[in-house]
């Protein structure tokens, strides 16, 4: 099992590579594009940061704690986007009839679809999300928990949105029109961890822990880092329940993938 | 009347794709709820800020959920079939045609407008009048404006995405030069954050630069800050800059067309 693991990891690095290279034969796009995502979310911070001229706090959240939930769910996305971002297009691999193709050779298709047309534009992104978070983490009172509570925070959030993408891109196998419902969930949910979520309303909340648990990838987690009580009085025992989110999206991810796969007829062409 | 007709077939080939649109609407509506609550937070906290109301400041979220397509604020629209058909080299046979490209483009870009105005437009609209009970057009003049200035907007748009487009016959590739472009669009262009929040020398910064065509100027109309003289000087910006940049497309244009006689075609 474990060498398996690792014969793949190593298929999908042989195959990002080649992306890379492919990617580099024009490239003052790839510099552009480098530099493009990371200005994107640079600039999201800097809006996040104008809207503090005009506050002292966000339903109760100082800018650096804002800054805190911003970049570690800033750099989940990232690691998860990087990895396999690529599933978003599984539409058209199934359109052009590439999935076919994909499905006969000897590696495992998921690996192949989040493997293919890899791209590190968002190297912008991941280092503007690292300052962001390095920043905000020169504000938190670190014990021996508390980095304990960070660093299985990262993993645990990159692992939701990797369930995320990889489940809503599923839709795909049975619609090849409606993808954009997907983002709804994908990047919404993104949007909404930049924020301290105590600007919803309680329902809200509950459906970003119990439906779409992006709660889990900064705000419970971020609650413990920073010492404060629940706006919301939900129990403390979620403040460390993020790896248990991960990995059941994740999970729930892969199983919507294998059915997904089973449901693929190919298109014919 | 040539341009009717290749604007209106823009329009059909856009509504193909039915599924899909209902999608957009929701995934637009989605967004617009998420900033409808981070701007009631943040009016709450001051409830005068930027010269908004929280009612104008809930608008301006819905407002710029159905502009986001229709101004293609992103990019793409039919200028990215033009930096496809660069990169193949077909290009070569849209010259050949005896009209002008730009014209081409601009009408199959407003009939894409019309049909993402129509529907990914007045979607979320709807659904923010329902929810969150937006402000509708200050006045009919305000109603009659913000029309004009949703026309001036795309061909802002437009002429800025033919820019980018244009870059592909140098760099073969728009990709690049299109992020960073819709890195600026976003932001500049008041999506991100209305404008009137900027402080000091970047908010006049970004009041002057052509992006404020996008969103700032038409929700301001819609919300009736401006009037009168101060109405006409908002609709003139926009038609200074669509004037400007569609000049420079046609320049630029020029250029690339020496150059792909210089490659032999």
């Amino acid at each position: 099992m474990g060498e398996a693991a690792a014969r793949h990891l190593r298929t999908y690095g042989q195959i990002a590579w080649l992306w890379i290279r492919a990617a580099w034969q024009y490239p003052t796009s790839f510099v552009l594009l480098a530099v493009g995502n990371g200005l994107i979310t640079g600039l999201d911070f800097v809006g996040l940061w104008i809207m503090f001229a005009h506050l002292r706090d966000l339903a109760g959240f100082s800018l650096h704690e804002v800054a805190l939930l911003y970049g570690s769910a800033s750099l989940a996305l990232a690691v998860a986007d990087t990895a396999i971002g690529s599933v978003e297009r599984i539409g058209t691999y199934i359109r052009t009839g590439r999935l076919d193709q994909m499905m006969t050779k000897p590696v495992p298709l998921l690996v192949q679809v989040c493997a293919d047309q890899f791209t590190l534009r968002r190297l912008g992104r991941l280092t503007q999300a690292a300052a962001v978070f390095g920043w905000a983490c020169t504000y938190v009172d670190w014990t021996p928990l508390r980095v304990l509570v960070a660093v299985s925070m990262l993993v645990s959030g990159a692992l939701v949105f990797f369930g995320l993408f990889v489940g809503f891109s599923c839709v795909q196998f049975w619609t090849t029109d409606a993808t954009e419902i997907a983002n709804a969930f994908t990047y919404g949910g993104a949007t909404v961890t930049q924020y301290p979520l105590s600007i919803f309303p309680r329902e809200v909340l509950v459906g970003l822990t119990f439906v779409i648990p992006v709660a889990f990838v900064n705000w419970y987690p971020c609650l413990y880092l920073l010492g404060r009580s629940d706006p919301f009085g939900t129990p403390d025992a979620f403040q460390f329940a993020s790896p248990v989110a991960g990995l059941v999206t994740g999970a729930a991810a892969l199983l919507v993938w294998r059915t997904g796969v089973r449901h693929y007829t190919s298109t014919g062409s | 009347m040539l341009h009717v007709a290749i604007a209106t077939r823009a329009f059909r080939r856009y509504s193909t794709y039915r599924a899909a649109t209902l999608a957009g609407i929701f995934t637009n509506s989605v967004f617009g709820i998420i900033y409808s609550y981070a701007y009631l937070a943040l009016w709450r906290a001051n409830p005068t800020a930027g010269g908004y109301d929280a009612q104008d400041a809930v608008t301006y979220v819905w407002l710029g959920q159905a502009l986001l397509m229709t101004i293609a604020l992103w990019g793409g629209g039919t200028t990215d079939d033009l930096a496809e058909r660069i990169r193949t080299g077909d290009v070569a046979i849209d010259l050949y045609r005896p009209v002008g490209l730009v014209g081409w483009y601009l009408a199959a870009d407003l009939g894409r407008a019309a049909y993402h105005l129509l529907t990914r437009g007045f979607g979320p609209t709807v659904i923010g009048l329902v929810v969150f009970d937006i402000a509708l057009p200050a006045s009919p003049v305000a109603a009659l404006a913000f029309a004009v200035s949703l026309v001036l907007a795309v061909v802002v748009s437009f002429a800025i995405r033919f820019l980018v487009a244009s870059t592909a016959f140098w760099l073969l590739d728009q990709s690049g030069v299109k992020v960073m472009s819709g890195a600026f669009a976003i932001f500049f262009s008041g999506m991100m954050l209305p404008l009137v929040l900027f402080p000091g020398w970047l908010g006049t910064l970004a009041r002057a630069l052509p992006w404020a065509s996008y969103v700032q100027v038409p929700a301001d109309i819609w919300l009736g800050k401006h009037t009168g003289a101060d109405l006409a000087a908002a609709l003139g910006f926009q038609l200074v800059w669509a004037v400007v940049l569609l000049a420079a497309s046609q320049g630029v244009l020029r250029l690339a067309t020496r150059k792909v006689v210089v490659q032999g075609g």
